[in-house]
Formats: C-alpha cells, structure tokens, sequence
C-alpha cells in the first residue's frame, strides 16, 4: 500500500517536472523578481570635458564625459509584488570611473498597490514625481546627455529619501496630483539639521486628442532647506582641490512645468511616430556664500534666479530608426550683496564661486538612433554647447544602450 | 500649493461612489465584444486598443491610467501580450479592485491552454511569450470557456445580477454553438490546405480549421524580417507552394505583400479583431468574415 503512496506520489512529482519543462520555466522560479539590466557605454569626442555654467553651482551628477571610450551607468533592477498590499524596487547604478567601481542606489522603494481610491504611497528613496524626464532614467531619454536644465537644477535628477503620495481623480481626462515629504539633502539641497526639509508638489494632466495623439501637461514644485551645500559636480580635472566654495543656512525653491506631445499613426508607434516636448524651471536660491581658497576667502549673501528650459522633438521616420533635435537654454540672475572682501575681490568671487553670471548656456544637439528591437540600442549625437562664455564645444557621442532580463513598461 | 491638496480632496469626495453598471477596462476589442455581449445593459466597456493597434506596443498613455482608475473589472489577454503597458497601468492607477488576484483582474489566458508555449526563452527569438500564444480568440471553443469563465466573474462583482449575466451566457452559447457548426461546415473545404503567415497571430484559427502553417513571415516576433529569410522562405514557397498568405491589417505588409509579388500565391489582409472592418461589428460577425474570405478563394 505504501508503495503504491509512494509511487503515485513521485509520479506526481515527475509529471510536475515534466510540465514544468514544458512551459520553459524553471521550477522554483516562480516566485523570484523580474530583474532587467541595462547595458550602456559610449565613445565621445569633445573639446571641453570641463563643465562650467556662469551663474549655476553644479552639484549632484552634471558634469561632461571626457574623451574617449568609457562605461556609462549599467544598472540593475530587481522588482516585484512583495505580496498582495506592496510592490517593490530597487536600481543600483554601477559606474566605473577613474580606475574604481562604485555601487550607486539610484533608487530603493516600496509603493501600495491596495489603498484604493486613486491613492498610491511609496516610501524610501525614489526619483522625485516633479518635472517629466526627472522619473525616468536616463537610459530611457531620447538623448545620450541630460538636458542642461535638469545638470543645472537639479544635478541630473532629484532623487531623495522620503514618502510620497499621489491621487489619480476619477475622471476620463487624467488628473493625478502628487506630495512628497523628503530628506532634501541631497542637490540642490544640502545638509540639513533634520533630514526632512524637502518638500515637493505636483499635478499632471493629460488624454488623448484622437486615436493618433495625446498629450500629458505638468506642473510641480519643489523646496528645501540647507545648513551647509558645497559646490560641486563630477568634477573632471582634479585642479580645484584646494579651493572651498559653499553656501550657507540657505533656502532654495524650484517651479516647473512640463508638456509632452506624442503622435503615432492610429495609435501604432510601431512604423513611425513623432513625440514633442519640453520643459521649464524656475530655481530661487537665497544663501550666504562662502568662498575659501588657501589663506584668502570672500563672503557675500546671494539672492539668486536661475532658469532654463529644453524643447525637443524626436521622430522615428522608419522602424527601429529615429531622429532627434534639441535646443537647451539657461540664464542666471544672481543678486550679490554684503560683500566681504577677505583677500578675494568681487570679481574673481564671482568667477570662482560661480555665481557670476557672463550670458545664457545653450546647446543644440541632433541624434539618430538605431534600436533593432525592444531591447537595444545604438545612438550618434552631436551636440554645439556653448557655456555663455562664447567658447563652443563640439560634443561628439556614439552610445549604446542595451537591455537584458525583464521586459520593462513603457512610460507615457 | 494647498490649494491643490484641497481641490483634490474635494473631488474625491464628489467622486460617485456606486456606479450604475459594471465598469470594465479591455485591453483588446475581441474582450470588449464579449463583455459587452454577456453583460449586456449591466455594463459600461471601454478598449484600451483599437483593431489597428498592436497590443504588444502600447504605451501606459494618460487616458488609460485614467479609465483604469475608474474600472470596477479589467480583462485582458494575458500571457504576457500587455506586458510592456499593462503593469504600469496597474501600478499608477490608485484602484485596489482591479489588481492581481482580485476578482476585477481577468486574463483570458488564464482559463485556457496556451498553444505553442515556448521550451526556452530567449531573446534571439525575438519578443516572445513565455506563457504561449496569447491569441486565444480564433478558437471558438476556448471563447466558449472564457466566456464562461467571464460570467462567473461578472456575477461575483454584481451580484444582484447574477441571474441576468447567466442567461446571457446562455443566449450567447445558443447561438456561438450554432455558429461553431455552420464555420466548420463552411470551413471543410479548408482542411490541410496551407499557409504561410505573417506572424504567428492565427495559430489558433489554424489548428482549430485544420489548415497547414508552412511557415512564417516574421519568425521572430517584433523584429523584422531578414533578407536570409525571406529568400529561404521564396525558396520554400516555390518547391511547396501554399495555398496563401494570411496578414492581419494591423501590420506592416511590406514582407507579405513582397513574397505575393514574387510567388504570385494570393494575399488575403484580414481583420485580426472586432472592430477592423466594417463587417466586424461582433466576434461573430469577425469569424463569418475572415472564414468566407478563405473559402471563396477556393
């Protein structure tokens, strides 16, 4: 009898073996995440890899690649349903840079799947719902760089630590609004006593003209507050070591808006399709300035205005290729008083510490890209990046992209 | 800026909290027929794709998070076909009663057999399904399970019309059955005779008419074609000619309308779902115009 249990039994276990292998699934997999991969190096050639915008402290990632071939950011995701109530993520950057590797946490958060009502809460760190190309990682953008106002407000993206909560109305047209509560440390922010200074806001709307187009309008805000920010940036050329250049017990805001436009054919982007957008930030900074080098340092209160916009269109014109313009803008109006002169004039305090202002960074940039299929993809863009300082840069980039693993979803 | 907070809570208060019918997000119009057929006047459908769209490239647009927002049921395809959009819908929408595993989350696929499920995944293959051919609505006999199935359904999310969804499902059984008799009546004369197709989007049809798949067009789903292919493919039709190339009217028809060209063997465009011509008002109506295009070639 029990021979005959146990029979039946193994029969059991094998007949499961065999369907298992008739699925192409591997038995006990089941359960584990959707992990995807995203493969990115590049080859530039520039003329400048120093990235200075007169009247912008840098911080965060903005920076310029330098010559030659390099690694870009390969990054691995792992995601899943943590069970019925949480979903969860986790992105880490690996980037390889001047002989060392470091491990980035671009993002590491849990959302709700089960408030209902419209309501979504995620906790941890996340890119920040502000803007439109702030969400999405750079390996999905249209261009092989960030736009310059995203390096210039917010050092490439506004990634914090936090909550955040958004409500999708019951309505056809999509109206989403969206609160987040963050640490506000990191650009442009900065150290902060509580860790809790970041605070940002935004609404989006947007639906369908026809079957062809849609289209998706944004507006957010952003603040924090900061004891101590230094003036930074990916820094290429190690010469400034020795100089200190930071704000203090400062305040800083930034407003935007956001329009995207796409058009596909009945709705099939799959031949062709055209996608328009652009973006426009507003950053307020009010912080007393402080700039060290060796024995001689210079003080001043700075009440600053920076703004910046890019519009790009991108048109797929056959499938699998695609070309794309943009044109990126920023000035800067920074208000200098109480001057402190401790060894360092106001003219080269303005130079050194960046503040002062000396015409508009712009750069106008043209890229093809090639994606085989859904997974891949080979890019050429050019770009003419003048800093205001009427030097031109010639920035020549050849990238690929390149996706393994899990099939991510595709944003609006 | 707490202006916004306040406006947004009052429109969720305003929001109507019992909806009239049964609201039911589709990913695909084959659904919204059927939901519309067994569910009659108890509910609204909305199709997140049209008959000319591609259901495997849609992206998670505004206007679908925002009718997902609103849906009481979801009922899609499955097996993978909506991966790219579907779970970002899911995620964005706020809406608790249409998640995985609640009874407003309805794939198709999951109360069927999948035809051609895959031995091993590999990207080289193209965009293939893990889960099998997820084109279940060109066999009858699976549309008559699902339809099933989708009652259930529809009485566990409405009760107080339980009774009405099932005699629904009757009348709709009624006369699918005596439609499945008249098509493969109609349809005997199709029996081995041979295709070739343009992507493998009509197994289902195939397998149920007992028609014979020579080969394919773009064997690797979402990528085109290569020259080495098609050429291999010229060569295959010439020693074994089919009877004809079949091509559903969302796709692109440059490597069916070229291998028609060369082989001069017949190229018939048809409708994929409901909705992709005139006649195809309904499934049945689909399945009546798509198995007379076949037989009056012959």
């Amino acid at each position: 009898m029990k021979l005959i249990i146990f029979t039946s039994l193994s029969l059991v276990v094998l007949s499961n073996v065999t369907y298992a292998q008739a699925v192409g699934k591997i038995s006990g997999n089941e359960f584990n995440p959707a992990i995807g991969l995203i493969l990115n190096a590049h080859y530039v050639d520039i003329d400048n890899s120093d990235l200075k915008l007169p009247g912008f402290q840098l911080g965060g990632e903005a920076g310029l690649p330098d010559n030659g071939f390099a690694l870009g950011h390969n990054e691995l995701s792992i995601s899943a349903n943590i069970d019925d109530k949480f979903y969860g993520l986790i992105n880490t950057a690996i980037v390889y840079e001047d002989g060392e590797t470091e491990v980035e946490i671009e993002e590491a958060y849990v959302e709700t799947l089960k408030l209902g009502t419209g309501f979504t809460a995620k906790g941890g760190r996340f890119y920040s719902g502000i803007g439109y190309l702030n969400g999405i990682h750079d390996h999905a953008h249209d261009f092989a760089d960030r736009p310059l106002v995203y390096d210039a407000m917010f050092g490439g993206h506004l990634i914090n630590t936090g909550i955040q909560a958004r409500w999708v109305a019951p309505t056809d047209t999509f109206l989403s609004v969206g609160t987040e509560v963050s640490s506000g440390t990191e650009f442009p922010g900065g150290e902060n006593a509580d860790n809790n200074k970041g605070l940002a806001f935004f609404v989006k709307t947007g639906g369908d003209i026809n079957t062809s187009s849609s289209w998706l309008l944004g507006a957010s805000y952003f603040e924090t507050e900061f004891d101590v920010r230094e003036a930074g940036g990916h820094q290429h050329g190690a010469d400034e070591a020795v100089a200190d250049n930071e704000l203090l017990d400062g305040e800083v805001d930034v407003t935007g808006i956001d329009f995207i436009y796409k058009w596909a054919p009945q709705g099939n982007a799959k031949t062709t399709n055209l996608t328009v957008q652009a973006e426009y930030f507003v950053k307020n900074e009010t912080a007393d300035s402080e700039f060290t080098e060796d024995e001689s340092s210079a003080q001043a209160s700075l009440d600053g205005q920076q703004k910046g916009y890019y519009l790009q269109g991108v048109y797929q014109f056959m499938p699998a290729w695609r070309i794309g313009l943009r044109y990126d803008h920023l000035e800067a109006k920074n208000t200098i008083t109480n001057f402190i002169d401790s060894g360092i004039d106001a003219e080269e305090f303005l130079d050194e510490s960046n503040l002062g202002t000396a015409g508009d960074p712009n750069k106008s940039s043209v890229m093809l890209d090639y994606s085989p299929s859904h997974f891949s993809r080979i890019r050429l863009q050019y770009s003419l990046f003048d800093n205001g300082l009427d030097d031109d840069n010639n920035i020549v980039t050849l990238q690929y992209t390149m996706s393994l693993g899990s099939h991510g979803s595709h944003t609006f | 800026m707490r202006l916004l907070l306040i406006i947004s809570l009052g429109l969720m208060i305003l929001a109507p909290k019992a909806f009239a019918k049964v609201n039911v997000f589709t990913c695909e119009p084959e659904w919204k027929s059927l939901v519309e057929t067994i569910g009659g006047r108890h509910v609204e459908v909305y199709s997140a794709t049209t008959a000319f769209q591609d259901p495997h490239h849609i992206e998670a647009r505004p206007s679908l998070i925002a009718k997902t927002r609103q849906a009481d049921l979801l009922v899609c395809t499955g097996a993978d076909l909506e991966i790219g959009w579907l779970p970002l819908l899911l995620r964005q929408s706020g809406n608790a009663t249409i998640q995985e595993n609640e009874p407003g989350y309805f794939l198709a696929t999951d109360h069927v057999e999948q035809l051609e499920v895959p031995q091993a995944i590999d990207r080289r293959d193209g965009d293939i399904h893990a889960g099998g051919n997820p084109h279940v609505h060109w066999d009858p006999y699976r549309v008559t399970t699902i339809a099933t199935a989708l009652m259930q359904r529809l009485q566990i999310l409405d009760i107080k019309n339980e009774a009405y969804y099932q005699q629904q499902l009757i009348a709709f059984n009624r006369q699918w059955e005596k439609n499945i008799i008249r098509w493969e009546d109609q349809a005997r004369v199709l029996k081995n005779k041979k295709v070739i197709i343009n992507h493998k989007n009509w197994s289902y049809l195939i397998n149920w008419l007992g028609m014979v798949e020579l080969g394919d067009i773009e064997p690797q789903p979402g990528l085109p074609p290569t020259s080495a292919h098609l050429a291999q493919l010229l060569q295959q039709v010439r020693v074994d000619p089919p009877d004809y190339i079949l091509l559903a009217n969302y796709q692109n028809p440059k490597g069916a309308q070229w291998l028609n060209k060369k082989t001069q063997v017949p190229l018939l465009i048809l409708p994929f779902t409901v909705g992709g011509s005139e006649q195809a008002t309904d499934l049945a109506s689909l399945y009546d115009e798509v198995i007379s295009t076949l037989t009056q070639v012959h």
